[in-house]
């Protein structure tokens, strides 16, 4: 067996890191993240606070395991949201397309230029306007962004696949489309799409701490580390720790992720190796 | 040729006229007005009525909507709520900060990203490649307001060669300005650039493996003089969709950013405009930068049309 | 040679006026929405206008105490109803325009016309009379005296304007006042420059811009940079101590008129029950409060009003933080088990830090609070519009505002006849003493009640340059007033 790559190993070491540590930040922090303690405010990294405390007195380390914790679950639910309504829909307007139905296919792809017309954070800021922020709301905001990516992607793929020989064997067989769907078509995508949701995940790590750096992702006292960061931000001329390591916490791990990704695809497909790069757009 | 662009222009507008109804429909459901906001905890809900009225706050649905479609198509987007001067104008503007801004912004990720990836292409698998591209996926994974809080940190406050705050209006000089710009710019080209030069790299590797390539290697071209002459012209393509792509996405995307550096661009105008209920300042940004977003979409898509004749047909 | 005597005087008289710097910069945090004081409530308007382009008959200086301003006298007569102004001489509006006492009746007309906007139009309920004697002279008459109404004048929602360019003064204001409008870059800055022909004697600043620095972060980096030689209320007071580090700036920790407060929500259980407030009062502990949210710069009330005025009661030991004392309470309410209830914050940083720690000190005696941060707009009409909260930290900044508790039907619900009355014979009162005796009862009687938990005065943080004078340290109402305003070693 061919060696894995280098990028999935350090990405899913990374990545493993997190999860590992949002994980443990279920049954135990170095120390309780909702206990405020204003003597302690503003201590230096040290043994007893590794990554140092806030202007409340909490620690660092502890708040970014949760945090982190917070982001991967708002991104899991996100994605979720995103592959749960897009993969059946692209599949869908797919068949339907290749069974002669070309109508709702264009409701489809018309709906999805119109979402990706918006801007996404202006959005996200319109929707908690409308409902007050808070997680759900974060969550609503980013996954209603991934339903098109999703749709769009497993679109494309499905109707690559309708005109394979074995989906005209399994027509011929008299089959219903959402049969050849599901048994033919959805192994055959698979591999994209986890490729493309470990992207997506990715980019939902760094949309929820853009909504939580505005103020409208995770509500206090639950910590995020884009809300830490932007408490941080008065504070950085005395206490620079403070954005160095939530700030590095997001980068690390959107680093991981995206690298994780570009391994498993090109573990899973060497073909499409070259085309490296070019979803991270969305 | 003559179908395919009518066909995409009745697309166009489709999306366009359900956008503006969207639009629409989500300002009227935010909670809150203008005229309750500027009376802020004062007791007196006869005057925030008045002001209503004075604001034509109390006409109805559908009258509100074709005056505002209707004044728009006309380049009238109406009297700001809290500022009380006409929109077209605040939004002028703003575009005056924000389009300086984002194409700045595009010009650095393009010098940095465009050479990059040629340079990761040609060496490909070699340590340099690697070095360049794991440079490229950090540049990714860097979330755009944080980078911003560093470079204040080292530019403004260690090294204090910038000050990070505030824009001193074009009349003040363009050097000047260009200076105050320099910081938010950077930020919001790092993470741009470094999606940039994957794809520029992507884009050459595959040019490379072209028959053209191959046939003007053959005809004792070196790769990189076959490059230059002939790969480069059409490695840019792709990079000049995703550039067209970007600069809607900066001119939206640069709220947080514009806030950081006090600067008042378009993004932070609708964010203010939000939280001060000036929905009419809200709707009509929001539409322009949905109709920036469609029209550079138009305009990419005629221009493979163009370039490769089969997408014209069927094209969906 | 004398040519070069001529020339060398010109290069002189340069860099003399290079030493003596004449304009100022100023950083503004909340961008005024517009620029007209008697419509709508934005306390930035003020903070731009009030003084500078605008002046009422009256004028409040940075002490609080109300001092002659287009009035120059007046005379009140003995069942204190009646006012006679005489009115300044030769005072022009910015455009030209001469002043006299219609202009005043025509703007007191306008704030309690019917229809009209003015946020604070009770202050011109009580009239019944505007008699305009001579161009310089001017009667008003009020339904009974009313010992607040001549400070009340003196607030920007009752400055006076000119009939013909009241309407748009939102965007081009013109008044009487030291600086006239110049030009406003929405979004960045507005300038006014010196209006040299003022009644009452030019200022010595030349021009003046408000900056708005929304950003904490460029409010730091723009004045270690030297753009902004003013911050009249620095927007984050954990910065302070680096200012004051550095012998280039001054700071100067004033007070506002804003009383910070847990407001409760009085018609609603468990908070119609006093028991569970004097709870929640012992429970709060204010020291923390300032430490943890102001970084030790604010000044702790017991009660609803400006700890520097002269009738404050300090009432901070009523309820003193005792954790225990609490617990009792509640127990006595039949809480032992304590409940849940929201706390609602708007945007500003004072109440988001308050408000954490606020959770948290309740949470010690069984109160689980649980967050929601909110805009300006949804509080507006959530919390103040529609009652629909539990708990919820603001500032009230207005100035002599403990008459909010008289409302019943104001958003925290306080219904009780004994206060009523107590302000009710505020207003009748014409006797200061009287007065001051029941100003004292009424912030007594509130606190007792433990309305609302009283937390802090909001500081007015001034940071600024060392060679800048005549800024006001104190905010009694929302003004930069920069009449006064010069830098030191300048001419």
């Amino acid at each position: 067996m061919k060696s894995l790559p280098l990028s999935l190993l350090v990405g899913s070491g990374l990545t493993l890191i997190f999860i590992i540590m949002a994980g443990l930040s279920f049954v135990w922090t170095p120390y309780d993240v909702t206990a405020l303690n204003i003597d302690q405010k503003f201590l230096d990294p040290s043994l007893l606070h590794l990554l140092g405390t806030d202007h409340f007195g909490r620690d660092v380390l502890s708040m970014i395991m949760v945090g982190t914790r917070n982001a991967i679950a708002v991104s899991i639910i996100a994605v979720g949201i995103g592959m749960i309504i897009g993969v059946p829909l692209g599949l869908w307007v797919a068949g339907s397309r290749m069974n002669g139905g070309s109508f709702f296919d264009e409701i489809l792809m018309r709906g999805n230029d119109l979402i990706f017309a918006f801007p996404s954070l202006l959005m996200a800021i319109m929707i908690t306007a409308v409902f007050g922020p808070g997680v759900i709301n974060a969550i609503i905001a980013i996954g209603i962004f991934n339903i098109p990516v999703f749709a769009r992607m497993t679109r494309g793929a499905a109707m690559g696949l309708w005109s394979r020989e074995y989906i005209m064997a399994a027509r011929v067989c008299g089959k219903g489309m959402w049969r050849i769907s599901y048994e033919h078509i959805l192994p055959n995508i698979l591999n994209l799409l986890i490729v493309q949701a470990t992207i997506q995940f990715s980019i939902a790590i760094i949309a929820e701490a853009s909504l939580s750096y505005v103020g409208l992702g995770t509500q206090p006292p639950m910590p995020s580390l884009g809300r830490m960061l932007n408490e941080a931000q008065t504070m950085i001329f005395f206490a620079p720790w403070l954005a160095y390591f939530p700030g590095g916490a997001i980068v690390t791990m959107v680093l991981g992720l995206n690298l994780m990704g570009d391994g498993i695809r090109d573990v899973l497909d060497p073909k499409l190796r070259q085309r490296k790069g070019q979803d991270v757009v969305a | 040729m003559l179908r395919f662009i009518s066909k995409r222009l009745l697309s166009l507008f489709s999306t366009l006229f359900v956008a503006t109804i969207v639009i629409f429909l989500m300002i009227e459901v935010v909670p809150g007005d203008p005229a309750a906001f500027m009376m802020g905890l004062s007791t007196n809900t006869e005057a925030a009525d008045a002001l209503r009225a004075e604001l034509g706050l109390n006409a109805g649905v559908l009258e509100r909507y074709f005056g505002w479609v209707t004044g728009m198509l006309s380049g009238d987007f109406g009297i700001s709520y809290t500022y009380r001067v006409p929109v077209s104008g605040l939004i002028f503007d703003r575009m005056l900060v924000s389009v300086p801004l984002t194409v700045y912004a595009l010009i650095l990720s393009t010098v940095i990203a465009i050479p990059v990836g040629v340079i990761a292409a040609s060496r490909r698998g070699t340590a340099v490649d690697t070095t360049l591209m794991g440079v490229a996926q950090v540049g990714v994974a860097v979330p755009n307001f944080w980078f911003a809080i560093l470079l204040v940190l080292l530019f403004s406050t260690s090294l204090q060669w910038f000050s990070a705050g505030g824009f001193p209006g074009w009349e003040a000089g363009f050097w000047l300005c260009l200076k105050s710009l320099t910081l938010p710019a950077i930020s919001l080209a790092l993470p741009q650039a470094a999606i940039l030069s994957r794809v520029m790299r992507s884009s050459v590797l595959e040019v490379m493996n072209e028959d053209y390539m191959r046939t003007a290697r053959a005809k004792g071209l070196s790769e990189r003089q076959a490059l230059l002459r002939h790969g480069l012209r059409n490695a840019l393509i792709p990079v000049l969709t995703i550039l067209g792509l970007q600069f809607s996405f900066l001119l939206a995307g640069g709220i947080i950013i514009e806030s950081i550096f006090s600067i008042p661009g378009l993004g932070r105008l609708v964010f203010q405009s939000i939280a001060q209920r000036d929905l009419i300042v809200v709707k009509s940004v929001v539409t322009l930068l949905v109709m920036a977003v469609v029209m550079i979409t138009f305009i990419v898509d005629l221009a493979y049309a163009v370039v490769d004749p089969r997408l014209r047909e069927g094209s969906n | 040679m004398k040519c070069l005597l001529q020339i060398m005087m010109i290069w002189l008289s340069g860099i003399c006026a290079s030493f003596g710097q004449n304009t100022i910069n100023l950083g503004l945090q909340l961008e005024p929405p517009n620029l007209d004081p008697t419509s709508g409530a934005a306390a930035a308007i003020d903070e731009v206008v009030y003084g500078n382009i605008f002046e009422g008959l009256v004028r409040i200086n940075q002490k609080g105490e109300v001092v002659p301003g287009l009035a120059l006298f007046w005379e009140l007569s003995t069942d204190g109803r009646s006012y006679v102004f005489h009115l300044a001489d030769g005072v022009k509006f910015h455009d030209g325009e001469l002043f006299d006492a219609e202009d005043v009746r025509y703007s007191f007309n306008r704030a309690r016309a019917a229809g009209s906007t003015n946020a604070k139009k009770y202050i011109f309920e009580p009239i019944v009379n505007i008699d305009v004697f001579d161009p310089l002279t001017v009667m008003i008459t009020l339904n009974h005296a009313r010992t607040d109404f001549l400070f009340n004048l003196g607030l920007g929602d009752a400055v006076i304007v000119n009939e013909s360019s009241a309407a748009n003064n939102a965007f081009n204001p013109i008044g009487t006042g030291p600086f006239k409008f110049d030009k406003w870059v929405r979004g960045n800055s507005i300038n006014i420059v010196r209006n040299d022909n003022y009644w009452g004697g030019a200022p010595s600043l030349v021009s003046a811009t408000f900056k708005i620095i929304t950003d904490p972060l460029s409010a730091y980096t723009a004045m270690m940079a030297g753009d902004i030689d003013a911050f009249p209320n620095y927007p984050a007071p954990e910065n302070l101590f680096l200012f004051n580090n550095d012998a280039n700036f001054e700071v100067v920790i004033g007070l506002t008129a804003g009383e910070t407060i847990l407001a409760t929500n009085n018609k609603k259980a468990p908070f119609d029950d006093i028991l569970v407030r004097k709870a929640m009062a012992h429970a709060i502990n204010r020291t923390e409060l300032i430490n943890g949210a102001m970084f030790g710069n604010a000044v702790p009330i017991g009660t609803h009003f400006a700890p520097d005025h002269p009738d404050y009661v300090d009432m901070t030991e009523l309820y003193p933080h005792n954790l225990s004392k609490a617990r009792e309470y509640l127990k006595d309410a039949g809480y032992q088990d304590g409940f849940t209830v929201s706390l609602k914050l708007p945007p500003p940083i004072y109440a988001r830090r308050t408000g954490e720690l606020i959770a948290y000190q309740l949470e010690k005696i069984g109160i689980h609070v649980e967050i929601e941060n909110m805009e300006w707009a949804q509080w507006i009409d959530q919390v103040l519009r529609n009652r629909n909260f539990d708990l919820t930290i603001v500032s009230h900044v207005e100035p002599m505002d403990i008459n909010i508790y008289a409302n019943a039907n104001y958003y925290f619900g306080y219904d009780n006849q004994e206060f009523q009355k107590i302000i009710a014979d505020i207003d009748e009162s014409s006797d200061p003493r009287l007065t001051s005796e029941l100003y004292k009862k009424a912030q007594i009687k509130i606190a007792e009640d433990a309305v609302n938990g009283y937390l802090f005065q909001l500081g007015k943080y001034g940071v600024w340059k060392n060679n800048v004078r005549g800024m006001w340290d104190n905010y009694p109402i929302r003004s930069n007033d920069l009449r006064n305003v010069y830098f030191e070693g300048g001419n």
